[in-house]
């Protein structure tokens, strides 16, 4: 597939304020986005010409933000709207291999629309994990490094190589992942043995530190994980916001090359799947 | 018609970040006595149906769909009106 005839979904509703730098992202690698409002999907108020299937595109990327004002919980009610209507087409899109991402706000509608943890690929009824309130009690806006740690199984990081530390911002206030308590080692090593989990937070020499390096308190140190088959990924951190070195705070003296900043591997992995794929 | 009043609360065992800082802040204001501060969320439902028992499971599946997330949340439903 050539990179201008992928169609990328940039998926909102009310609230959705990092859609413009994530179309950016996929456009900047000659790729096709479009900004799509939920209820174009769900053929909800709007004209024949603005009508939209998710089989017309081949990603579906869910981007920060605060949907619905947070209302309930972050991403609940997203999650909600998106269960109401589509829940049997996102379940096909994503077992025909499909690539469906949520950054920050968008992991969290990951979470709460039960795609993720998707240790059997399915949606779950119920959400089996919780993006909970930072330990900070606090609205964590900054830079946090992060050590890729999947080895091969999650498409959205294959242009990276394992245990390779990123310099990604992340600004959220609920980003502590949780699994039931009762089960948490049960989950966790699921995931492990799934290769499930994608990003950790490390400190500068790549220790886990918990936090400041950490942000949000999240258990075993997580920021990324993507399901069973690697094709649905949900971070905390905006890689969408660190595209270009002169996005990082200390663009001057880094060794980044090219102009390009940590976060474009991942929508370059993106590409490559989807071009490779389909 | 019933109203159906959704408590929430926190699991045993979950931090609860907002209650701790409701402590802190209490205790800059000048009272000490207060030994801690538990946030709960109530949601006041107002639900059309003639039978208790359907009204409650209904509540049961709006908390279970969206009020809570059982990972972290208990909740209990009580049944207002006849």
């Amino acid at each position: 597939m050539k990179n201008e005839d992928i169609r990328i979904a940039v998926l909102r509703i009310e609230g959705t304020n990092c859609e413009q730098e994530s179309l950016d992202a996929f456009k900047r690698l000659g790729l096709n986005p479009e900004f799509v409002h939920l209820k174009q999907l769900l053929h909800i108020d709007c004209n024949e010409d603005e009508k939209r299937d998710i089989f017309d595109f081949q990603c579906l990327m869910i981007p920060g933000g605060f949907s619905a004002g947070d209302y309930i919980r972050a991403g609940a009610i997203f999650a909600a709207r998106i269960k109401s209507k589509l829940q049997k087409k996102l379940q096909d899109f994503v077992e025909e291999g499909y690539p469906v991402m949520g950054i920050c706000n968008g992991f969290q509608v990951l979470i709460e629309l039960g795609l993720l943890p998707g240790i059997d690929n399915h949606i779950s009824q119920i959400p089996q994990a919780c993006l909970n309130i930072n330990d900070s009690d606090r609205f964590e806006c900054r830079s946090t490094l992060l050590k890729h740690e999947n080895n091969g199984n999650c498409i959205f990081t294959s242009k990276i190589k394992k245990n390779d530390i990123r310099l990604i911002p992340s600004a959220h206030a609920e980003g502590k992942l949780l699994f039931p308590l009762d089960e948490q080692e049960q989950y966790l090593n699921k995931l492990e043995e799934n290769d499930q989990i994608v990003f950790r937070y490390v400190d500068q020499d790549g220790n886990y530190s918990g936090y400041p390096w950490n942000p949000n308190g999240s258990i075993s140190n997580i920021a990324g994980i993507c399901n069973h088959s690697g094709n649905v990924f949900g971070m905390m951190p905006h890689p969408e916001r660190s595209f270009y070195k002169f996005q990082h705070p200390n663009w001057v003296n880094n060794n980044l090359q090219n102009n390009y900043g940590d976060g474009r591997a991942i929508f370059e992995s993106v590409l490559n799947y989807i071009s490779q794929k389909f | 018609m019933f109203e159906v009043k959704v408590t929430i609360k926190l699991k045993k065992g979950i931090s609860d970040p907002e209650g701790f800082n409701t402590l802190k802040a209490l205790h800059l204001l000048g009272f000490n006595n207060v030994i801690e501060a538990k946030t709960i969320r109530i949601f006041d439902l107002k639900l059309d149906g003639k039978n208790k028992k359907n009204i409650k499971n209904d509540a049961e599946k709006m908390c279970q769909r969206l009020l809570t997330n059982p990972v972290i949340h208990d909740y209990e439903i009580e049944i207002i009106g006849d």
